[in-house]
This record gives C-alpha cells, structure tokens and sequence, in this order.
C-alpha cells in the first residue's frame, strides 16, 4: 500500500489545516457518511439516533452527498436493504438505535455471516419496558454475539473517525465484516463539540473505494447465490469461517488505527490507558462514560490515591491481551459499565469478558462491578471517585465483590448503591 | 478473488467459499442428495412380481426401470427389472409400504 512509505500527516502536507467545525455526534456521523462517499443509505429514524437520518437526508437532497437513499418502513428492511446494497459492490451505511436494532437483530446475524462490509451507527439507547429514551448500553449489549466488530466512541471527534476508520477496517478483503460504531445516544448525539472534518479527497485516499470485482458480488454476468441453506454438513464450517474473521480483524483494526494516526494525527488503540503507568486500582469504562471515569481519576490524583482508568474502544473483537497486560499489576478492577445482564452470575455484561479475560490466563485479583447511570440517569463525578473508594476498600480486603453494586439507585436506606 | 471461492467441493473450513456463497451455477446435481437417510430400501428380486407399483409411488423417482432378464430362483423368468437409485433415495419407504408382495425390505443404514 502507497500510504505505508507516508510519514507526515496530510494535513502539513497539503499545507491547509482541516476544517473545524461545531457538531452534535448525529452530525459527525452523518458526515463521516458523506465523506466516505456512500453509495447507499437506508435508514428509518428513531430517537435518539434521528439526527443522523435527518442530515444524511438533507446532504442527500441538497447534493452534498450523491447516495441512493432508500426510504424503508422499518429498521428490518433498513437492514435488509443496506445488506442487499452491500452484496451489489456498493459502500453502504445505515443507523439506529435502541427497539429498531432489536427489529434489526435476525438481520444482524445475516449481515455478519454473509461477512457484507456494513457500517452502521449506532446511538446507544435504553430498551423497553418501561419506555425509555435515553441512553444506556442495553441495546448495544444485545448485539455483542451477532459477529460484528463493535467501536465505542468516547466524543464527537471520535464517532467522526471511527466511522472513517469502520469503512476502512469493513471493506478491508482481509476482513470483510459489518462494523458497528456507537455513539451515546442524547450524551453525544445531540451534543454540541468542536469537529474536525476531513476533505472527502483524503478520506477516500485513506478508505479508498475498491474495485467492485475485488470481493463476490452480485453481478448477471457472473452468477452466484448468496445466502444459500447450510445444512448441517457445511453450517459449522461456515460459522468457523466468521469466528476466524474475527479473530484475524485485530490485525486491520490495528493497521486502521496505525494509518490514521499517520494521515490525520489522532491516535487510536484498541483501549486507551489514563494514567495507568502507576495505578494500583484500576476502572475499565467505555464510551462517553470513560470521560467522566477521566475526571475522577484527575480528583483521586489529587488527593494521593493512584487511580486509573481504561477505555475500551473496540469492544468485539475483545481485545483481551491487551486489557490483561495493562490490569496485571493492579491491585483490583472495577468495572462500570451502562448495562444489566439480567440473572448473569454477576450481572453487568462487560464485567463478565473482563473477568473471563483475566480467569483463563490464571489472574485472580479482587474485582467489583458497577452499573450506573441506567436509561439515562445522571452520574457524577463524585458518584464515581466513590465507587473509586469502593475498589480501593477490595483492594484492602483482597476480596472481591461477589454481587454487582446497581450505583445511583433510589433506596429506603438512603445507600449509594444496592 | 479466487480465495473467496473455494475448492469446487470444499474438504474442510478452510476451503469453503465465503460465506458458504455457491459460485458455481447448477452445481446440485453434482452434491450428494441422499445424505439424511437412515433406511435403504432393499428389492428382492426373487419375491418381486413386477406389479410396478414401487415406480409409480416412488416420490424422487429414485426407482429405476431397467431392461435386464431376470431369471428367479423357481425358474420363472422377466424381462425388466426393478432396481433403487440410492444417490436419489431418500429412504422413505414409501415403496416397502406399497409394496403388495411384501418383496422390499428397509434395511438400517450403517454410519
């Protein structure tokens, strides 16, 4: 590839700097569309993920942005139609959020095994009941088994290039696998931040557009099936196929990252680690919430307690080799996550791929999991310097929490937590 | 391209096409169709009278007519015989069941 010999960023390069612009994360993701130049969008909008369907709607008829823009009636056939678009050669986005990834869900599956290049943006939202706009991880959890590549977007900027860096790691003839990028739902997607945008001419040299015959696709002249039965003699091989995808993905994911930074400058890893040279207890986060989990640790520095923190970015593939390196020489790990795995052992769904992690490679060390901020619901940053002084109490103990600490929960006694 | 496509009939994981997509048009009547059976039919030439009725049910038509003599253990001779296409039987026994004399058996088949 050119790009490899590159080592100045574009930007000095070209000797003008990127646009900057103010953007909600709806925004972000509906440009990021716009300037990896799909080719086709099908998108039924639901809350909170709206904002993205009304922007590309509006590049679309204002010519911005030259897509076909199919106008489904619900998120089943938005699915279906982008899978469809996907299997023709197209570059192909769609969004959702919420119920509509549910209605998504058999079609999840279809897009991640038949291993079509999908991006999709997803502004993470509570699910039902009772009815809830706002946002938690339930629905994003939900689809952590479908086989797609997952991207946790901390702010704006990041939903802005992880999009861009989706299109590269989906069409990627190495991996050839949907990939999902999250946003949080109301915290970023309709949040206001500085955007720094990159000319379409360099997104489509960095992510560029392959030739269609580069990858099976639909084509009369050259007939295939796609989406045949698979019967018992042939349904496992397949299914190994997509495991073995996953697993080779961590390698394009890296070079993604590794490209970016080089063309555009901002770094990305698989996690990111917030003042863990030192740390002696350490909280995983992922998401907006990572922000926030920042905060706590600069207010714990301050007053002497070696806090850390990792971020997780990439969420499936799990990168587990490098959440254990950076968590062997902590003395307890909180994990704090937006989500309830309803009767799991213990019942928070990142806590479980963090644990298991660390369990099959022979580490033990006092762990405690955090639910918080539930469809919706505020957290503060002293709420999580307290969940802090929690693991620095596992950490004195030496024992682990054997029940998830529900945060923030109203309760007759008044306690932060049950 | 041609490492997304796999072997003409694949051996293992490694060489199925991707996704388990079939590039190559009309390949059925090159597959095995016969592979979730579990009883085959068995014609005993010698009880067999002819009567034909194991053809007419057949619903694969996986009973062949063949123009071969045939001479039973009693001397009495016919000039066709019945025989089963075991690449298109599915073991029904649709035939044993129609069968008046009883001369069709359903014998396990053995994996």
């Amino acid at each position: 590839m050119a790009s490899a010999v590159e080592t100045k960023p574009v930007e000095k390069e070209l000797g003008k700097p990127h646009e900057r612009i103010a953007a909600t994360g709806g925004e972000a993701a509906a440009y990021a569309a716009r300037d990896a130049d799909i080719d086709v969008a099908a998108i039924y909008p639901i809350t909170p993920q709206t904002p993205i369907a009304e922007k590309i709607a509006e590049l679309v008829a204002n010519g911005e942005l030259d897509a076909e823009l199919i106008h489904v009636e619900s998120e089943h056939s938005a699915m279906s139609a982008t899978i469809a678009a996907a299997a023709t050669g197209a570059r192909v986005f769609t969004a959702t959020a919420s119920q509509g990834l549910e209605l998504m869900h058999e079609m999840l599956y279809i897009a991640s095994s038949l291993r079509q290049p999908v991006v999709m943006a997803l502004a993470t939202r509570a699910l039902s009941a009772p009815i809830n706009i706002w946002n938690d991880y339930a629905d994003a959890m939900s689809m952590r088994d479908t086989g797609w590549i997952m991207i946790f977007s901390e702010n704006v900027q990041e939903v802005y290039d992880n999009m861009i860096q989706a299109y590269y790691i989906a069409e990627h003839p190495d991996v050839l696998l949907p990939v999902v990028v999250t946003l949080d739902g109301f915290i970023l997607s309709h949040t206001m931040e500085a955007l720094e945008l990159i000319p379409r001419d360099e997104v489509l040299a960095y992510a560029p557009k392959r030739p269609r015959s580069y990858r099976p696709v639909l084509d009369p002249d050259k007939p295939i099936s796609i989406g045949v039965l698979g019967g018992p003699n042939w349904y496992y091989e397949a299914k190994i196929q997509h495991v073995l995808a996953l697993r080779e993905s961590p390698r394009i994911i890296e070079e993604a990252a590794r490209l970016f930074e080089k063309r555009f400058g901002r770094s990305y890893g698989f996690i990111e680690k917030y003042m863990m040279d030192d740390a002696e207890v350490a909280m995983v986060a992922m998401g907006a919430t990572a922000s926030l989990v920042k905060a706590a640790v600069k207010r714990l520095r301050k007053e002497g307690v070696k806090a850390g923190m990792i971020k997780i970015r990439v969420y499936r593939p799990f990168p587990a080799e490098e959440i254990v390196k950076a968590l062997e020489n902590v003395k307890a790990v909180g994990v704090l996550n937006r989500a309830i795995a309803y009767g799991a052992p213990v019942e928070e769904p990142l806590f479980q791929d963090v644990v298991t992690a660390l369990a099959v490679r022979g580490i033990m060390k006092p762990m405690v999991s955090f639910v918080h901020g539930m469809g919706g619901r505020d957290i503060f940053v002293r709420e999580i310097v307290d969940m802090y002084k929690k693991l620095l109490d596992a950490a004195r103990e030496g024992k682990s929490v054997t029940r998830t600490l529900f945060w923030g929960v109203k309760n007759l006694e008044g306690k932060p937590y049950i | 391209m041609e490492r997304y496509l796999g072997r003409k009939y694949p051996q293992g994981y490694e060489d199925i096409p991707l996704a388990a997509i079939v590039p190559w048009p009309g390949n059925t009547a090159e597959l095995p169709k016969h592979e979730w059976r579990t009883f085959r039919p068995v014609i005993n030439q010698d009880k067999c009278v002819r009567c034909r009725l194991c053809w007419t049910y057949c619903p694969d038509g996986a009973i062949v007519e063949l123009d071969k003599e045939y001479v039973t253990s009693t001397g009495r001779k016919y000039k066709i015989t019945f025989e089963v296409n075991y690449d298109y039987c599915k073991g029904c026994g649709i035939c044993a069941n129609e069968c008046p004399v009883k001369a069709i058996e359903m014998v396990p088949e053995e994996r």
